[in-house]
C-alpha cells in the first residue's frame, strides 16, 4: 500500500469516527439498542413455564383426594387454587384466569379401589398449544410421582413398567436466556452490521458527500475500507457488551474459547457488513436502505435463523430459504460455542459458510460501488 | 463568437450527448455538445434550472459518462482516465460537499488527506485558505453550524487544498445573499490572477455571469451561444432603452409598453422601464401616449440578450403577457389603513433573537419586499406573519386581525406560496386544486369553477392529470401560485418565489403579480434578486434580525449614495447597509 | 369543518397510496409476515432427528423403537452401537436425541421390573428440548399402558384423561395466526401514521398546509382517520386469510372483535401521531416506530406468555395495549369467549388509547413551531 494510499484512508476511518461520536444514532443503534434488547429478552422472553395457574375442583374431598392435590401443592411448576364446582372453574379457563383445570369427580375415592381405577379428569386450555403441552407434560410428571408414591406406601408393584432417564446435555436446567442470548447476539450484530453501515452509506449518497469524495484521488476500494474499518470495531464493541452482559448478568456459561467466538463472529460481521453495504450502493436514500435491511437483514435473522423457531421443523421451502441467511449459520455456530464448546464438526462449516458469505457480499459491493453516478 | 484558437485548451467536449432513463421516458439531459474552456480564464456556464448545466459538470470529472461524443481534460479522456483527471481538477458539487457533523478543521483534514497534501505543507496551505475564506475563528465550529455564505466558502477552501490546475464549481452561488456572492467572486479572481487556475462555473444569475471571461449558454441540453459577454450583447446595441413617464406608475407604464409590438422586453429597472425592442423596430413608437415620456438609450446587459436568444426559440412563452384576474374580482373601495402591521416585534430561540424590534407596515395594494442576507431574520418574520411562528413580543395584524388570538380566521384570507416546491407531488395537479380549494371552505359549484379558472388562465389544462412532480420548474411554480389564489386572498405572501427560475419565468411571474396587485391584492415578497427588489413599491432590508432600511426603493438607494458615486445600483445600496452595519457591529 | 377534514383524509389517501414508499409499507411487512408466521414459525417440532442405541435384543425393546421410527413427528438419522458414538451425533447436531434402551430392558420388562431406557437430548435450544421431552413423555406413557393392558397387569388405581380445550390438536397455527391480526395492525397503522407528518415535513407541504385555515385539531384527525381505516381494512383482509386459508376456527362475536380493534387503533395510532409530531424526517419516524414496535410485540405475550417473565417486567406490560388486544382476538377466535368476559381486556385499552390521542394533540399542537 502506498504512502498516500495509507494517508487516504487514514482520513476516512478518523472521518467515520468523528461521525460516529457525533451522531446520537449511530450510538443508540450500537450500544444502547443491545442493552435494551438484551434485558427486553433476557428478562421478557422466557418460554420456561413454572407457577401455571390451574383450578382444582374436588367435588368429595377426602383423604385420598388430599393426597393428590397436596401434589400440585408441593410442586413449583403449579400455583393451584381450589374451586367449589366445575362451572367456575369453566369460566375461569375461558377468562384465562387459569390455564388448565384438574377435576377430582365425586366417586374418586371409591373408584380407586375398582380394577379399572379412577378417572382424574384434566382440561388444559390449548389455545396456547406450546404452553399446553408444557402443561400437559408437567401434569403426567404430577400424577405419576403420585402413583409411585402410593405403591411404594401400599408395598405394592410399580404401576409403571417403563423407567424412563431423561438427561439433557449442554443447557441441562433447559434455561432459556442460555439459548436465547447467543441468538440475540446474532440479531444486535445484524442491526450493526447491516441496519447502521446501510444508513450511513445511503447517508453520503443523499446529503451530496458521495459526489465529492469521487472527485478526489480516492480508489473505491479505499471508500470500502474506509467504511468497513470503523463500524467493524464498532460492530466488535456491541458484541463485547452483549457478551459480557450474557455472561455476568444473565449468566450464561461459555464453554467454547473466547477467541474462537472472537473469529466466527468477526466473519459474521464481515458478511453484515456486506450486506448493509451493497443495499445501500443499490438503493441510495436512507429510508429505503433502512426499510429494505429491517427487511432483509433484520426480521430474518429473527425469525428464521433458528434463534426461536426450530429451522427443522420449518417446510422444506422455508429451510431452503434459511440456507441463503448469514444469521442461520452464525445462531448455530454461537448456541454451539457457547453450550457446548468448540466442536469442530459444527463451528468448521458454519464459519466457512460465513466466510463464503462475507466474500460473496464484500466482492458484490466492491462490483457494484463504481467511480461514477450512473 | 469564436474562441481565441491560440490559447490552450484545457477542457474540450466534442460533440457530447447524455440521456438518463426518467420513468417510462428518457429524458436527453445533453445533445451534441461542444465546448472549450481555456487556459486562466473563467468560462461561466449559464442557463435555467434543468439546462444540463449539472450534468455538462459532473461528465467534465468523470462522475458521469457520455453516450456519445467525448470530454477530455488536461489532454486525457476524462471517462477512460477519470483518477489521471481526478487528481489533477478541483470540483464542488452543488451542496458543497462539506460533512455537516465535522469541524471546519476536519473537514480540511479530511479532504487534504484525500488528495495527498503532505502533511509539511498544510500548516501553510491551511493559514492561506483561511485568510482568503475569512473563516480563521471558525475552525472548530461544526460545518453544519455555518451560514450559507460561510458553507460555500468552506466548501471551496476543501476544494483548494491542493491547488487543482482546473477548478469547477457547479452554482456556488444558489441561495447566497449578495455579500457572500461578491466574496465568492473576489476570491476566483485571485485564483485566477495569482494562481493561473482555470475556472469552470456554472451559475443562473446573469448578472454574474457578466463577470466571465467566457460564457456558454445552455438550454434544453443545447449551447445557444458561446463566447465573451460583450459578443452576446453587442448585437443588441441600438435596442435597449430606459423610458420614463412623469405622472405615470411604473407597473403601469411596464404593463402597457410590454403590450406594444414593437416591444421583445419591457422590465422595471430602478425608475424607469427597460425596454428592448425587436430587431428593426425604433424607440420611436415608444413615447406614444405618454406626453413627457423619457426615452434613453441604454447599454445592453447579459439578460437582454438572454431573453432575446430563448423568446425567439419559445414563441408560445411570450414574456411578460400580463394577464387580467379573470374573476379575481376588484376590491371594493381601498381597506384604509395598513393591511399587515408589524409593530416592535421580537422572535426568540433560547436567547438568541432572531428577529429584534422589527417594525413596519404594509398599506392595501401594495407590493412589499423583505430583503437580507442568510440569516437576517427575514424567513422567521415572513413565519411570523403567515401564521407559522408566534411572536415573543409584539403585535402582529394581518388584514386586521391579530395573528394572536384570531390565527385560523387571518388564514382564511391569506395566501402563501414557499421558497421550495411544496405541493403534493405524488398528486395530480387537479388533486392539488380540489385539495386545497376544500381547505379554504370552496365547494360544489364554486369549487368547480375556481379549479375552472386555475386550470385556463394558469395554462395547466393539459397537465390536469399529470403528478405534480411529473411538472418542469416553470409548470410546478405556477401550479403553486395557482393552489395559493383558489380562494381569491386579500394577501399574498411569496417566499422566494423565482429562485433557480429563468429569465422569462420570472418575468412571467412578475406580471402576473402586477396584475393582481392591480386588483388590491396586497404582495409581500422576499427574494435574492436585487433587480427584482426594484419591482417592489416598497422595501424592507433587514439584518442580523433588524430593520436597517425601509421605504421605496429609490429613497433607500439615494440613502446609500456617496459623494463619488451618487447613483448606486440596489445590489450596491444592500451590500454597502450590510457591510456599514457589520462594520458598525465590529467597532462598538 | 367536516368537509375540510373529509377532503384532508382523502388527500392523506391519495398520498398514501401513490407513494411508492409507502405502498410498500402497507403491503409487504404484511405478507412477509402472514408467511412466515402462517408457515414457517411454529412450536410444533416435525421431522426431529434422532439417534437409536438399542443394547436390547428382546421383542420389547423393538417394539418400543418402533413407536419411534413410526411416529410422523421422528426421523431416525442414525443406528449406534457403543456408548463411544453417542457423544459425536449430539455434539455434531446430527441428532438431537438419542434413544438409548439398557440391554437387560426385555428380561426385566417380563419379569415385571421397570427397564431401563434412557433419552440424551441436546439442551443448545432448551425450548425446543423441552417440547421434546414432552412428546418423549407422552409416547413412553402410551407404552406403558398398552404394555399393562396386554399383559394383563392393573393400569393403576387412577388414570389422566387429559382433553384440551379450544385446541385440541394442538397446533401452534392456530395460535400465531390469530396473533397476526394485532401484530399487522400495529405494525402498520403505527407506521403510516408515524411517517405521515414526517414526510409532509420532508417534503415542505406541512408549511402549505399550516397556513391554510385547518385548525391543529383538525388536521390531527385528517391525520388518524385514514389510519383508523386502515387498521379496519387490514385486520378484516387477515381475518379473512385466517379463517379460509388457514382454516382457524372463529368462534366469537365479530363485533367484539371491532370494538376491540377500535380502541386499539386509538392507542397505536396515538403512538404513531406522537411520534410523527417529534420526527423532523421519516428517517428518524421510521426509527422510532422500530424503537416502539420491538419491545411492544416482545412484551405482549405473542409468542411467549407474560406469565413467564418475571413480576416487575409483568407489571410493565400493563401498558402494553397491544397485551390486552391478543387476549381478545385469541379469546374470539378460538374460545368464543363472551362479550362480558372480555370487558376487562377493553376498558384498560380504552384507557391508554384516550391517553394516548391527549398525548398526541398535546404534543401536535406544541411541535407545530
Amino acid at each position: 500500500m502506498s504512502a498516500a494510499s495509507r494517508m487516504r484512508l487514514r482520513g476516512l476511518v478518523r472521518k467515520e469516527f468523528c461521525q460516529i461520536l457525533r451522531d446520537p444514532s449511530s450510538i443508540a443503534i450500537a450500544f444502547l439498542l443491545p442493552v435494551i434488547l438484551l434485558l427486553i429478552f433476557g428478562y421478557g422472553i422466557s418460554l420456561d413455564t413454572e407457577h401455571v395457574p390451574v383450578a382444582i375442583v374436588v367435588d368429595q374431598p377426602d383423604g385420598d383426594t388430599a393426597g393428590l392435590t397436596a401434589r400440585f401443592l408441593g410442586s413449583s411448576y403449579f400455583s393451584p387454587v381450589f374451586v367449589r364446582d366445575i362451572g367456575q372453574a369453566e369460566e375461569s379457563l375461558m377468562g384465562r384466569r387459569v390455564n388448565a383445570i384438574i377435576h377430582l369427580q365425586p366417586d374418586f375415592s371409591r373408584r380407586l379401589q375398582r380394577p379399572d381405577g379412577a378417572p382424574i379428569q384434566v382440561i388444559v386450555n390449548g389455545t396456547d398449544a406450546n404452553t399446553a403441552r408444557l402443561v400437559m407434560g408437567y401434569v403426567q410428571g404430577v400424577w405419576q410421582n403420585w402413583l409411585s408414591r402410593r405403591a411404594a406406601e401400599s408395598g405394592g408393584v410399580l404401576a409403571a413398567p417403563l423407567q424412563l432417564d431423561q438427561r439433557v446435555w449442554f443447557n441441562s436446567e433447559l434455561r432459556s436466556r442460555n439459548f436465547l442470548v447467543p441468538g440475540l447476539i446474532a440479531i444486535i450484530m445484524t442491526l450493526i452490521g447491516g441496519l447502521l453501515t446501510a444508513l450511513v452509506m445511503a447517508r453520503e449518497w443523499e446529503r451530496g458527500t458521495m459526489e465529492a469524495l469521487l472527485v478526489t484521488p480516492v480508489t473505491m476500494g479505499e471508500v470500502l475500507v474506509g467504511k468497513i474499518l470503523p463500524y467493524f470495531l464498532l460492530g466488535l464493541g456491541g458484541m463485547a457488551l452483549s457478551v459480557a452482559m450474557g455472561l455476568w448478568l444473565f449468566g450464561v456459561p461459555l464453554l467454547g474459547s473466547a477467541w474462537l467466538l472472537f473469529a466466527v463472529s468477526s466473519l459474521f460481521l464481515l458478511a453484515a457488513l456486506g450486506m448493509g453495504l451493497l443495499i445501500s450502493i443499490a438503493t441510495k436514500n436512507q429510508f429505503v436502505a433502512g426499510t429494505v435491511a429491517i427487511v432483509t437483514t433484520f426480521l430474518p435473522a429473527f425469525l428464521l435463523s433458528g434463534f426461536i423457531f426450530d429451522i427443522g421443523s420449518m417446510p422444506v421451502v422455508v429451510q431452503a430459504i434459511t440456507r441463503v441467511l448469514p444469521a442461520r449459520y452464525f445462531v448455530a455456530a454461537l448456541q454451539t460455542i457457547f453450550l457446548a464448546g468448540n466442536v469442530w464438526s459444527v463451528v468448521l462449516p458454519n464459519a466457512a459458510a460465513l466466510a463464503a458469505f462475507a466474500v460473496i457480499f464484500l466482492g458484490a459491493s466492491r462490483q457494484k460501488l463504481r467511480k461514477r453516478l450512473d | 463568437m469564436s474562441p481565441d484558437p491560440a490559447a490552450e485548451v484545457v477542457l474540450e467536449l466534442r460533440g457530447v450527448s447524455k440521456r438518463f432513463p426518467s420513468g417510462p421516458r428518457v429524458a436527453e439531459a445533453l445533445r451534441g455538445v461542444t465546448l472549450e474552456v481555456q487556459r486562466g480564464r473563467v468560462t461561466g456556464l449559464i442557463g435555467p434550472d434543468g439546462a444540463g448545466k449539472t450534468t455538462l459538470m459532473r461528465l467534465a470529472v468523470g462522475l458521469l459518462a457520455p453516450d456519445e461524443g467525448r470530454v477530455m481534460v488536461l489532454g486525457h479522456d476524462a471517462t477512460r482516465e477519470s483518477q489521471t483527471v481526478q487528481s489533477s481538477v478541483g470540483y464542488m458539487p452543488q451542496r458543497f460537499g462539506l460533512y455537516e457533523d465535522l469541524t471546519v478543521q476536519e473537514n480540511l483534514d479530511l479532504y487534504s488527506d484525500l488528495q495527498g497534501v503532505p502533511g509539511a505543507d498544510r500548516k501553510a496551505r491551511y493559514a492561506e485558505l483561511m485568510r482568503m475564506t475569512g473563516l480563521a475563528r471558525f475552525t472548530a465550529r461544526l460545518a453544519g453550524r455555518l451560514s450559507g455564505g460561510m458553507k460555500q466558502k468552506l466548501g471551496l477552501a476543501c476544494t483548494l487544498v491542493r491547488p487543482p490546475r482546473l477548478l469547477l464549481l457547479d452554482e456556488p452561488t444558489v441561495g447566497v445573499d449578495p455579500v457572500s456572492r461578491r466574496e465568492l467572486w473576489q476570491i476566483v479572481y485571485r485564483l485566477v490572477r495569482e494562481e493561473k487556475m482555470t475556472v469552470l462555473l456554472s451559475t443562473a444569475y446573469l448578472d454574474e455571469a457578466e463577470r466571465c471571461d467566457e460564457i456558454a449558454l445552455l438550454h434544453g441540453g443545447e449551447i445557444l451561444g458561446r463566447g465573451r459577454p460583450a459578443d452576446f450583447r453587442d448585437p443588441l446595441r441600438g435596442r435597449s432603452f430606459a423610458v420614463s413617464a412623469p405622472g405615470v406608475g411604473k407597473r403601469a407604464l411596464q404593463k402597457a409598453l410590454s403590450a406594444l409590438p414593437g416591444v421583445l422586453d419591457a422590465v422595471i429597472q430602478a425608475d424607469s422601464v427597460r425596454v428592448v425592442t425587436r430587431e428593426g423596430a425604433g424607440p420611436e413608437g415608444l413615447a406614444a401616449g405618454w406626453p413627457g415620456a423619457v426615452i434613453e438609450p441604454v447599454p445592453p446587459r447579459l439578460e437582454d440578450a438572454f431573453v432575446t436568444l430563448l423568446s425567439s426559440r419559445e414563441r408560445h412563452r411570450a414574456p411578460a403577457r400580463a394577464q387580467g384576474q379573470g374573476s379575481h374580482p376588484a376590491r371594493g373601495p381601498a381597506r384604509t389603513g395598513p393591511v399587515i402591521e408589524v409593530r416592535d416585534v421580537n422572535r426568540r430561540f433560547g436567547d438568541f433573537y432572531a428577529v429584534r424590534h422589527a417594525s413596519f407596515e404594509v398599506a392595501s395594494g401594495e407590493v412589499f419586499g423583505l430583503l437580507g442576507p442568510n440569516g437576517a431574520g427575514k424567513s422567521t418574520t415572513f413565519r411570523m406573519l403567515c401564521g407559522l411562528l408566534p411572536a415573543s413580543e409584539g403585535t402582529l395584524r394581518v388584514a386586521g386581525l391579530d395573528l394572536r388570538h384570531a390565527a385560523s380566521a387571518a388564514r382564511a384570507r391569506i395566501g402563501y406560496m414557499s421558497q421550495k416546491f411544496s405541493l403534493y407531488g405524488n398528486l395530480s395537479v387537479s388533486d392539488n386544486l380540489r385539495f386545497f380549494s376544500s381547505a379554504y371552505d370552496l365547494a360544489g359549484a364554486r369549487q368547480r369553477e375556481r379549479i375552472g379558472w386555475a386550470l385556463e388562465q394558469f395554462e395547466l389544462s393539459e397537465f390536469a392529470e399529470a403528478a405534480a412532480h411529473d411538472l418542469s420548474l416553470g409548470h410546478k411554480q405556477r401550479l403553486a401560485m395557482a393552489c395559493s389564489l383558489m380562494h381569491e386572498p386579500e394577501i399574498l405572501f411569496l417566499d422566494e418565489p423565482t429562485s433557480g427560475v429563468d429569465p422569462l419565468a420570472r418575468r412571467e411571474f412578475w406580471s402576473r403579480i402586477n396584475a393582481l396587485a392591480e386588483t388590491g391584492v396586497t404582495i409581500l415578497v422576499t427574494t435574492h434578486f436585487m433587480e427584482e427588489a426594484e419591482y417592489c413599491d416598497r422595501l424592507a432590508i433587514m439584518a442580523d434580525g433588524e430593520v436597517l432600511a425601509l421605504g421605496e426603493p429609490s429613497d433607500i438607494k439615494r440613502a446609500q449614495g456617496a459623494p463619488g458615486h451618487p447613483a448606486p445600483t440596489m445590489e450596491e445600496a444592500f451590500i454597502s447597509l450590510i457591510e456599514g452595519r457589520a462594520k458598525g457591529g465590529q467597532s462598538s | 369543518m367536516l368537509r375540510r377534514i373529509y377532503a384532508l383524509a382523502i388527500k392523506e389517501f391519495l398520498a398514501l397510496l401513490k407513494d411508492k414508499r409507502s405502498r410498500f409499507v402497507i403491503i409487504v411487512p404484511p405478507l412477509i409476515q402472514l408467511l412466515v408466521f402462517g408457515y414457517a414459525a411454529t412450536f410444533d417440532l416435525n421431522r426431529i432427528p434422532f439417534a437409536v442405541y438399542n443394547e436390547d435384543t428382546g421383542p420389547a425393546g423393538r417394539e418400543l423403537v418402533e413407536r419411534f421410527t413410526a411416529a410422523p413427528n421422528f426421523q431416525q438419522v442414525a443406528v449406534l452401537s457403543s456408548d463411544a458414538e453417542v457423544a459425536p451425533v449430539v455434539d455434531s447436531r446430527t441428532a438431537l436425541m438419542v434413544l438409548h434402551v439398557g440391554p437387560q430392558f426385555s428380561r426385566e420388562l417380563a419379569a415385571g421390573r421397570p427397564g431401563p431406557v434412557q433419552v440424551i437430548v441436546d439442551g443448545r435450544n432448551s425450548n425446543t428440548a423441552a417440547i421434546l421431552l414432552g412428546y418423549v413423555s407422552t409416547m413412553t406413557a402410551d407404552f406403558s399402558s398398552e404394555w399393562l393392558q396386554r399383559s394383563g397387569g392393573s393400569p393403576g388405581p387412577a388414570r389422566l384423561e387429559i382433553r384440551a380445550w379450544f385446541n385440541p390438536n394442538l397446533e401452534s397455527r392456530w395460535f400465531l395466526v390469530p396473533g397476526i391480526v394485532g401484530l399487522l395492525t400495529l405494525l402498520v397503522t403505527t407506521l403510516v401514521t408515524a411517517l405521515s407528518v414526517a414526510r409532509e415535513r420532508e417534503q415542505g407541504t406541512f408549511d402549505q398546509l399550516l397556513v391554510t385555515p385547518f385548525r391543529p385539531g383538525e388536521i390531527l384527525i385528517g391525520k388518524a382517520l385514514p389510519g383508523f381505516i386502515l387498521g379496519f381494512a387490514e385486520m378484516t383482509a387477515i381475518v379473512l386469510i385466517a379463517t379460509l386459508w388457514f382454516r382457524v376456527p372463529l368462534r366469537g362475536e365479530i363485533a367484539t372483535l371491532y370494538v376491540g380493534l377500535f380502541f386499539f387503533l386509538a392507542s397505536s395510532i396515538g403512538v404513531g401521531l406522537m411520534i410523527s409530531s417529534l420526527a423532523v424526517t421519516q428517517q428518524q419516524g421510521l426509527l422510532g416506530a422500530f424503537l416502539f414496535l420491538v419491545p411492544s410485540v416482545m412484551l405482549s405475550g405473542f409468542a411467549t406468555p407474560i406469565a413467564n417473565m418475571p413480576p416487575w417486567m409483568q407489571e410493565l406490560t400493563l401498558v402494553n395495549p397491544l397485551r390486552y388486544f391478543l387476549v381478545i382476538v385469541r379469546g374470539i377466535f378460538l374460545q368464543g369467549t363472551p362479550f362480558h368476559l372480555l370487558v376487562g381486556q377493553l376498558w384498560p385499552m380504552a384507557l391508554i388509547g384516550a391517553v394516548n390521542m391527549a398525548a398526541a394533540s398535546f404534543l401536535f399542537r406544541r411541535r407545530l413551531y
